[in-house]
């Protein structure tokens, strides 16, 4: 072992160490799926049947003489766009709970990779997982169901895509700092904002359908444009200048979240070594 | 002994207090006006109770607690202002090994050496080299951490702060809650790291034992002060009252008047009182 005493220190530009670090969160984040892969098939197991129950609804109003093709479509839609969306939130949400609960929290904050760079390999991970996830349900739904895809633009839908998984992850960025802040609480509190984003944000129907107050919420979700945006691109087959009144929601929701949520989690940082809270119990 | 005191000190901590506000209670000083050196090679042990601030302090130089006053260089670099920079130099073992339970300690090396900057490819033959050397065989390298002991995940918590061959190690008590075999063979670990390796160390402790055979001075620490620190020699002088030098227990009586197990169950039951 004598010669690691002079092993020699990774000298590198700091934009480097901080690739690595984010290729190690990713990693990491790899590795425990691997290691709780029967819980993995689980999940998927549990989206999958979720979507199709709720695909069932469209067939059922189908014998009603409504176009139960388009209901399906769009109820699937909803169901699918949400288990992604929400699933991003979740793992970035959950980026201090999940340290904490394992007991490495200290250990990553006292490394040299700054948070930014925690969250954004949490984020890579979660959107190349939640891609890969999504389109395995996507194919399983699809040999259930005659969806109404016939006009779907998908340059469209790819782009909503892009632009949502982004303000998501900014809107993630925000509420992982709550379990910063209340290590008993914080969970909880991002777990009730997820139940308020599925109220309103017209997963399942139009959010036209809600009362006043709760429409004015939905504007502020960025859920409510990806799933106007998504559905537009897939049903209509709209351009991306016809779901241009989704994209610069998202466009500026992206600006403003993302960076406003590595500042929010960099004070909250900061509020958690004054008071003491970086610890692995809380 | 200190290997050299050229250059700035692997450690220079000025003055620093803090104090945390429970709700609706006083506050509670953990640390109160901490001064203490650490030279470059030197290994510093500080005993004290559970509840004395140890952990606290540690927790300061690590960057995970900011201090309300004083100053807190590591080699010469201020701790408080450039914590990235130090990051890099240092890296440290807790009492509870802080790891992805499900992970291997493959994985986990990994992911901690990533953590530091480096690549998979740097990394793996040196994780097979050093936990080789603290006698791990790897073919359990792939099994999940949860499966191991806590003696043998406290030396792979060791291994993995080797390997980002740090300059300054912070040990907060590497060796509590081990049993005697365990705790011999961390103690063997930390031995040959100071042996074999140029790393200041910061050894927190309950155990005098540890203390005096792993440590080049020792500080004593109690209610959040030090109150006193020199060698283990250089104490029991100071604490001499008699023909014979002391032994390190009659010290810590004598500077605190109580032995070290009542000081903990005090401040347990201070705790106790205020949680």
């Amino acid at each position: 072992m004598s010669e690691l005493a002079h092993a020699p220190r990774a000298e590198r530009p700091r934009w480097l160490l901080e690739l690595i670090a984010a290729w190690g969160f990713a990693q990491r984040n790899f590795f425990l799926t691997k290691r709780y892969f029967l819980w993995e098939v689980v999940w998927l197991a549990y989206a999958t049947v979720s979507a199709m129950s709720i695909g069932f609804i469209g067939v059922d109003v189908d014998r009603g003489g409504v176009d139960g093709a388009r209901l399906t479509t769009f109820l699937l839609i909803g169901s699918i766009l949400w288990g992604y969306l929400s699933m991003i939130f979740d793992l970035l949400s959950e980026t201090v709970s999940w340290e904490r609960w394992e007991g490495t929290i200290e250990y990553t904050f006292m490394s040299p990779a700054s948070r930014a760079t925690q969250l954004l390999g949490t984020s890579i991970y979660a959107i190349a997982y939640g891609v890969a996830r999504t389109a395995l349900i996507f194919g399983i739904v699809s040999l259930f169901f005659d969806m109404d895809l016939s006009n779907a633009n998908y340059f469209s839908a790819l782009v909503i895509l892009v632009l949502c998984s982004i303000s998501l992850v900014g809107l993630g960025m925000v509420a992982a700092v709550m379990p910063l802040l209340s290590p008993e609480k914080g969970q909880q509190v991002s777990s009730i904002f997820t139940a308020v984003l599925l109220l309103v944000s017209g997963v399942y129907y139009s959010v036209s359908v809600l009362p006043g107050w709760m429409q004015a919420i939905a504007k502020f979700s960025p859920i409510t444009y990806a799933l106007e945006g998504m559905r537009a691109a897939l049903l209509d087959g709209a351009t991306l200048n016809e779901t241009w009144p989704s994209i610069w929601p998202l466009l500026i929701m992206g600006a403003i979240l993302v960076p406003g949520g590595l500042l929010i989690f960099r004070a909250g940082e900061r509020y958690a070594k004054r008071t003491g809270l970086l610890k692995r119990s809380g | 002994m200190p290997l050299t005191t050229i250059g700035p000190r692997a450690l220079e901590i000025r003055g620093v207090e803090k104090s945390f506000k429970k709700r609706r209670q006083e506050p509670v000083r953990a640390l109160r006006g901490i001064d203490l050196t650490i030279d470059k090679g030197e290994v510093v042990g500080i005993l004290g109770p559970n509840g004395s601030g140890k952990s606290t302090l540690v927790r300061v130089i690590s960057t995970l607690i900011t201090p309300d006053a004083g100053t807190v260089d590591v080699f010469g670099i201020d701790a408080l202002h450039h914590p990235k920079t130090v990051q890099k130099m240092m890296n440290r073992v807790s009492v509870e090994a802080s790891f992805f339970k499900k992970l291997s300690a493959r994985e986990n090396l990994l992911y901690g050496s990533k953590l530091y900057g480096l690549t998979s490819a740097e990394a793996s033959p040196r994780i097979t080299e050093i936990l080789e050397g603290i006698g791990f065989r790897m073919k359990r390298a792939g099994e999940p951490m949860e499966n191991l002991s806590r003696g043998m995940q406290q030396k792979i918590a060791l291994a993995r702060a080797l390997l980002t061959s740090p300059m300054l190690l912070l040990l907060d008590e590497p060796t509590t809650g081990l049993d005697p075999r365990s705790k011999k063979d961390v103690q063997a670990v930390i031995w040959d790291i100071r042996r074999r390796h140029d790393a200041s160390i910061l050894l927190c402790t309950h155990d005098m034992g540890e203390a005096e055979e792993l440590c080049d001075r020792i500080g004593i620490m109690v209610d959040g002060e030090l109150i006193a620190i020199d060698t283990a020699d250089g104490l029991k002088r100071k604490y001499q009252s008699g023909p014979e030098l002391p032994t390190l227990e009659d010290v810590f009586m004598a500077a605190t008047g109580t032995t070290l197990e009542e000081a903990s169950m005090e401040e347990e039951e201070k705790e106790l009182v205020t949680a």
